[in-house]
């Protein structure tokens, strides 16, 4: 209409060729362009200030205070002389503590850790978290995988079926980890179902194998989801094309299928790899973190109370490995999910 | 495929019948394993279920099926007998993950609005930042918060816990609702803009009604995110604001160290049926929801 169509008149005149507007609807010619990215920006800073300050609130103050903290020593009496000591700049002797298991001696000085206590166990620690996170995921992952293919096949009752798994996920972890503490109790249904007497929760092996198996069948539905997610824009012509060529199934799944849900497939993985490595509700409902199932956020958690700043310092360890995790993730498996989050940067869908 | 085409009298329909059972045992073998998922996936749950309506001497009956019913463990939930207060529990949950869900829409669907529609500088800085966020160990904030509340007297208050939420909830937010905004019709945005509204006017009265049902979704995942959140719970609330999670993983029962199953499951049950609800309604819209920003 005539309303609509003047502004691009207008336009025209500016610019040497006639302006077409692109996807978004933004003028791609120079002036326009110009003052129009110069507004958008102002609006943008407004409107994404808010978030971003919040953010700074609510994990850089915090943060930053944990690295403050780490750097003290903990509040405390002094061995020799009895009295209460306020602590002072430590350095990084918190963390060298943690890496190298030393604690406070008598003496004053430092010595290895006495089996059993927190500072003993970093390394242990360190070692189930990442023992949990590899099993849980490629299990996850395998699963995942299988439930996404079924329920990407055309058959009567698939909404169905994509409903029910969605009550796992909509489960609290924390009934997750006492539904399955209920499970595997003595007496409970699954030595009664196996007609086996294990007391899954004393000893190291079954107490894995129960919050493994409770983190799988809760976080699955979740990764079969995003799988399945990625499995939908592969167009179903490219199947039909490799078929019509003489692919096996087995060759359609590996040529095909594998390469172009490979984005979806590890923005998944790295979702679930940093969920898994910071792991809490499990362990310490069902364990209590007993029996070697004692993963990093635990140890933090017991360590808070013993003294705040070397609580600080691991918590500044772990948050460490994840960020590490992550950065390696992304850099060399691409797993790009901020790329991905973004529209691919801005090239469009 | 020899065994099928002796059955058939015809013998140029031979092989259609192949395919034809093929295609039945390829179907059979797709409805098999759907069977195996939903067993997988909601026997659990039902054992919950029938746990908390059975009796409290027959809790290891391993009869599948709701015997020896009773309403008694739902009694025990809520009676306050045992030093438990299930129902104040429940609504500190509602007060912790209702506030953490506005203060996150309120802000956050600013910001997702701009990270969908605006070209700015920094853009992808911004939204690695925000994804950054969602994946923060929420062990990393604990001890500082625990330290910082203690000093401040918030140590048991629910802003002790509606805050660290945000850090989770908040990020969350931003990104699923960015990628529900991309997907809506924003030419409506451009005409209204070319009728003469403002880019404020454009927002509030053809994009805010466009946007409802996105907001809605997000909603219901940053409630149920902030709902389920246990470890910072556990460590900051105290007896009369600590939310369900953490009155569940402590549960009293009668004898101290006896866990009371039942009772426990009961209160499960009472948690999760409102979610499973809501999720089973609005499955098509959460399941969008989750795997936004994923794929696209």
């Amino acid at each position: 209409m005539s309303i609509g169509a003047e502004p691009t008149t207008t336009h025209r005149t500016k610019g040497p060729k006639p302006a077409k507007p692109d996807k978004q609807g933004k003028e791609t010619n120079g002036v326009g362009q110009d003052r129009r990215a110069k507004t958008q920006g102002k609006w943008a800073t407004l409107l994404i200030a808010p978030t971003l300050i919040l953010l700074a609130i609510v994990i850089l103050y915090p943060v930053i205070n944990a690295i403050v903290m780490s750097l003290q020593h903990d509040q405390g009496l002094d061995p020799v002389t009895g009295t209460f000591v306020a602590g002072g700049f430590a350095g990084i002797s918190n963390y060298i503590g943690w890496l190298f298991q030393q604690c406070a001696s008598p003496s004053g000085g430092t010595q290895a850790c006495s089996p059993g206590s927190v500072g003993s166990q970093f390394w242990s620690a360190t070692y189930t978290t990442f023992f949990f996170t590899v099993i849980t995921v490629v299990l996850e992952t395998i699963l995942g995988f299988w439930m996404a293919v079924i329920m990407a096949r055309a058959f009567r009752g698939r909404s169905a079926l994509r409903a029910a798994v969605l009550v796992p996920w909509a489960i609290p972890t924390a009934v997750t980890a006492k539904l399955w503490f209920f499970i595997f109790a003595f007496e409970g249904i699954a030595n009664k179902l196996f007609g086996t007497a294990i007391l899954w929760t004393g000893s190291a092996g079954p107490a894995r194998a129960a919050i493994i198996i409770a983190d799988v069948w809760k976080t699955t539905p979740f990764m079969a989801l995003l799988i399945l997610a990625g499995l939908q824009m592969i167009p179903a012509d490219v199947y039909e094309a490799a078929k019509v060529d003489g692919a096996s199934a087995w060759q359609r799944f590996t040529q095909i299928t594998l390469p172009l849900v490979k984005p979806a497939l590890m923005v998944a993985i790295l979702f679930r790899v940093l969920d898994a490595l910071r792991m809490y509700d499990l362990p310490a409902i069902m364990t209590g973190g007993a029996n070697d199932t004692t993963t990093l956020s635990l140890l933090v958690v017991a360590q808070i109370r013993n003294g705040f700043n070397s609580a600080a310092a691991l918590s500044t360890i772990t948050f460490l490995i994840i960020f590490i995790v992550a950065f390696i993730f992304i850099r060399f498996l691409g797993a790009n999910a901020v790329e991905s989050a973004a529209g691919g940067k801005g090239k469009g869908k | 495929m020899s065994v099928s085409a002796l059955k058939t009298p015809a013998f140029d329909s031979a092989p259609k019948t192949a395919a034809r059972n093929r295609a039945r045992w390829a179907s059979g073998r797709t409805y098999i394993s759907a069977a195996l998922i939903l067993i997988w996936c909601l026997l659990p749950f039902y054992w919950m279920i029938v746990t908390a309506f059975r009796e409290v001497g027959y809790t290891f009956d391993p009869t599948p099926f709701f015997t020896h019913l009773t309403w008694d463990n739902f009694t025990t939930v809520f009676s306050t007998d045992l030093g438990n207060h299930f129902a104040r529990n429940l609504l500190n949950s509602f007060i912790i993950g209702g506030v953490t869900t506005v203060v996150a829409l309120v802000v956050g669907v600013f910001a997702a609005y701009a990270l969908a529609r605006l070209e700015f500088r920094f853009k992808f800085l911004v939204l690695g930042v925000i994804l950054g966020a969602s994946m923060f160990p929420g062990v990393a904030l604990v001890t500082p918060l625990f330290q910082l509340f203690t000093n401040i007297g918030w140590m048991g208050t629910y802003q002790a816990m509606i805050i660290p939420d945000i850090s989770f909830v908040l990020p969350l937010t931003v990104y699923t609702l960015t990628s529900f905004f991309r997907e809506m019709p924003w030419e409506l945005e451009e005409a209204a803009r070319i009728d003469g509204c403002t880019q404020g006017q454009a927002f509030r009265k053809v994009i805010m009604p466009l946007a409802a049902p996105a907001i809605f979704t997000t909603a219901i995942l940053a409630f149920i995110a902030a709902w389920n959140e246990f470890l910072i719970a556990s460590q900051l609330s105290n007896e009369d604001t600590k939310p369900v999670t953490v009155a569940i993983a402590y549960f009293a029962g009668a004898q101290p160290h006896q866990e009371p199953y039942t009772a426990v499951m009961a209160a499960g049950t009472v948690v999760t049926i409102p979610l499973v609800i809501l999720v089973l309604i609005f499955q098509r819209k959460i399941v969008a929801g989750l795997t936004a920003g994923a794929v696209k």
